[in-house]
């Protein structure tokens, strides 16, 4: 019985997860050069656009295990922690997402809000996903559990690209001056461009870090009580032996 | 109406457990009942009365242990003994503004019955024609019950579970219960019931299963009054 | 006879004998025709927003008439009996199909207190369209709906769950059909050709959430408790 979730595994991926983020921070900070146009706040990009990608990551990552939990009777629970685990780190990235792209918006064009398609379908991935996790959060059988958030997250695969093509198609209506998307005109050089890779490669190491930790941490949960069974039998016999009536 | 289920068992467990959230409702429990009987379930709160009648209706999953309900075996399949298996728990299962006649004509016309079995079912329970044209929500807990197992009988449900079917009724609605189920025996259906009493006069069950701590204590045939 | 058409008929008599639909939701959904016209306070605006504020009105009434439907099945715990009878999609295709019915008249309520209320004119040539735009997007309302009605019946607090989880799944749909039918109000900015456009995304979302709907609705009213 481990008290720690932390295996070598982890802590290689910890530590590599580490290593890459210093270099992107720095490298983000001091050594990539600011932008023509925008100047400095382009380097909000190098934490944007990981973090939108890591959204998505995660979104078809809580879709792929509850297709599992579904589909495979004897693993049901496995693959809704990592479902759920997947979807609370998720969360947390989307959240992200929106905070630094309305900040990239607000300081390159003044405002903080546009209702451009990447981030109005983050948007209601957002909300997805919170109706999402406040469903998991009901009291109640662990697998009747495990399917009703496996459906709504499968459901929502459906759903976000419904969403995002709506958007797409509405938005095209208003003839807006330019597309406001802080990263449409950006030119990327060499540098630029590796450091946003290194960006993304941080961020999924974080995010694999952090699902398989926090799944780990569910499964000890749910351990408590399985180890227990026997024990339970037992004692529930006992509960006939001793009164002799009915 | 003859039996359909080939082995002749309406249920058979060996070793049954189930466990709901880590807690083994049933720790255990050993029961072969065959078709056509007329078996009552004993035992106080918390005994494993209704876990059981779950777990024979296909509600629950078996933990361990083994489970045969009309030949089909609950560990693999449990779901399709759902529509063989009429289960009557501490609710009804009737739409309170819909009458007593619209409440069983809906599952008739569900499961393919005609207009005729609704008037036989409605008879045999006893149902006279203001009382089906009365909406639930009106029906004293007698009439409710009686609809309730008439749904059961236009059902064809092989197997009738019922939990604490007596709870609520007076003494004149128990001894009309005590007939249409014996009755329903007679037409080949196969009835267990859970109930809380100690043995009264006039209730004159063939056999009586007692439980407590999620397993079976007592099987009791008793010779009495009436045969099967 | 059809087991589909059983269900539906079930749900639209109770409908019909406890009058909840026409008592309650109908007058809802006036009235909130009526509070937009309050807080908005301009009368061009209100014409111009017409199209969408209908499609809000019918959306929040939905959350009622959806919750209403399972409450009827909850109650005395009907749905197993239902589920031991008939086939998990039959039943959401026959709940779906009642909702359809009382929603597409809630509907044609609504487009008629916008003509009324915010003085829309809908000229003869685009009441195909009209009646389109309502008879898909009412689809696509019932289906995802009694999907989701599904989800949360029988789940303590499923009052305010509902909406958090329906609503970003009804975007798409209250774009479409607030396009379209400002297309079929007439509008300047969207002619009849692009309403049709939307009635086609119309059409895809009911059929798309239609299909999922009958898949989902077996592991959904599975048992384990």
């Amino acid at each position: 019985m481990h008290d720690m979730t932390g295996t070598k595994t982890t802590r290689a991926i910890g530590i590599i997860a580490l290593l890459v983020t210093a270099w992107v921070v720095i490298s983000a900070f001091f050594i990539t050069p600011a932008d023509q146009v925008q100047g400095d706040s382009v380097r909000i990009m190098y934490a944007h656009v990981p973090t939108a990608w890591i959204a998505y990551l995660a979104f078809i990552t809580t879709a792929i295990a509850s297709g599992f939990s579904l589909a495979r009777r004897h693993r049901t629970l496995g693959f809704d922690r990592v479902a759920g685990a997947s979807a609370e780190v998720g969360v947390l990235f989307m959240a992200l997402t929106l905070i630094t792209g309305s900040l990239w918006g607000r300081l390159t064009w003044g405002t903080f809000w546009q209702w451009d398609p990447r981030l109005t379908t983050t948007l209601f991935l957002f909300v997805t996903y919170v109706g999402y996790l406040a469903v998991r959060r009901i009291d109640g059988d662990p697998r009747q559990r495990a399917r009703r958030s496996s459906v709504i997250a499968l459901l929502a695969v459906l759903e976000i690209p419904l969403v995002h093509f709506s958007v797409v198609l509405w938005r095209s209506l208003h003839q807006e001056a330019s597309v406001l998307n802080p990263d449409g005109d950006v030119r990327l050089d060499g540098l630029m461009l590796f450091t946003l890779f290194s960006g993304v490669a941080a961020f999924t190491l974080i995010f694999a870090w952090l699902v398989i930790h926090r799944q780990r941490l569910m499964a000890l949960a749910d351990l408590d009580r399985v180890v227990g069974l026997d024990a339970a039998i037992s004692a529930r016999r006992a509960e006939g032996i001793g009164s002799a009536a009915t | 109406m003859t039996s359909f289920v080939a082995s002749g068992t309406a249920i058979s467990l060996s070793g049954a457990v189930v466990a709901l959230r880590g807690f083994p409702a049933l720790a255990g429990v050993d029961m072969t009942i065959a078709c056509g009987e007329l078996v009552a379930l004993r035992g106080g709160n918390g005994t494993g009365k209704s876990t059981l009648l779950r777990l024979c209706a296909g509600l629950v999953p078996l933990t361990r242990g083994q489970a045969t309900v009309l030949d089909v075996e609950l560990g693999k399949e449990r779901a399709h003994v759902r529509h063989l298996v009429g289960l009557m728990g501490h609710r009804n299962g009737l739409y309170a503004d819909l009458t007593a006649r619209e409440n069983v004509q809906f599952v008739a016309n569900l499961v393919g019955a005609t207009h005729a079995d609704v008037d036989a079912a409605l008879q045999r329970l006893g149902i006279d024609a203001r009382v089906a044209a009365t909406r639930v929500a009106a029906l004293s807990a007698g009439q409710r019950r009686r609809t309730a197992l008439a749904i059961l009988v236009v059902r064809r449900a092989q197997l009738w579970l019922l939990d604490e079917p007596h709870a609520g009724l007076d003494a004149v609605a128990r001894e009309e219960l005590d007939v249409i189920l014996r009755d329903a025996t007679r037409s080949g259906a196969t009835v267990v019931y859970a109930t809380h009493e100690v043995d009264r006069p006039g209730l004159a069950t063939p056999r009586t299963i007692t439980l407590q701590g999620g397993r079976v204590v007592s099987d009791e045939q008793s010779l009495g009054r009436g045969t099967r | 006879m059809n087991v589909i058409a059983v269900i539906a008929k079930k749900d639209l008599l109770i409908e019909w004998r406890t009058r909840t639909l026409m008592a309650r939701v109908v007058p809802f959904a006036l009235l909130v025709l009526v509070m937009f016209a309050v807080a908005l306070d301009s009368e061009p605006l209100l014409l111009r927003a017409a199209a969408g504020l209908v499609w809000l009105a019918l959306l929040f009434s939905t959350m009622l008439v959806v919750q209403r439907s399972f409450d009827v099945e909850t109650q005395d715990g009907v749905l197993d009996t239902l589920l031991a009878c008939a086939n998990p999609s039959r039943v959401f295709f026959g709940k779906a199909t009642a909702l359809f019915v009382q929603l597409f008249a809630l509907g044609v309520v609504l487009v008629v207190g916008a003509v009324v209320l915010y003085g829309v004119a809908i000229s003869g040539d685009r009441v195909v369209l009209l009646v389109t735009v309502v008879v898909s997007a009412t689809g696509g309302l019932a289906v995802v709906g009694t999907l989701y009605g599904a989800v949360v019946a029988n789940l303590i607090g499923r009052d305010s769950l509902l909406p958090l989880l329906v609503l970003p799944v009804l975007a798409p749909l209250l774009i479409a059909a607030s396009r379209s039918t400002e297309a079929a109000f007439g509008s300047n900015t969207i002619d009849v050709a692009n309403g049709w456009a939307w009635v086609g995304v119309l059409v895809v979302y009911a059929v798309v959430f239609g299909s999922a709907g009958a898949l989902a609705f077996a592991p959904l009213t599975e048992s384990d408790a």
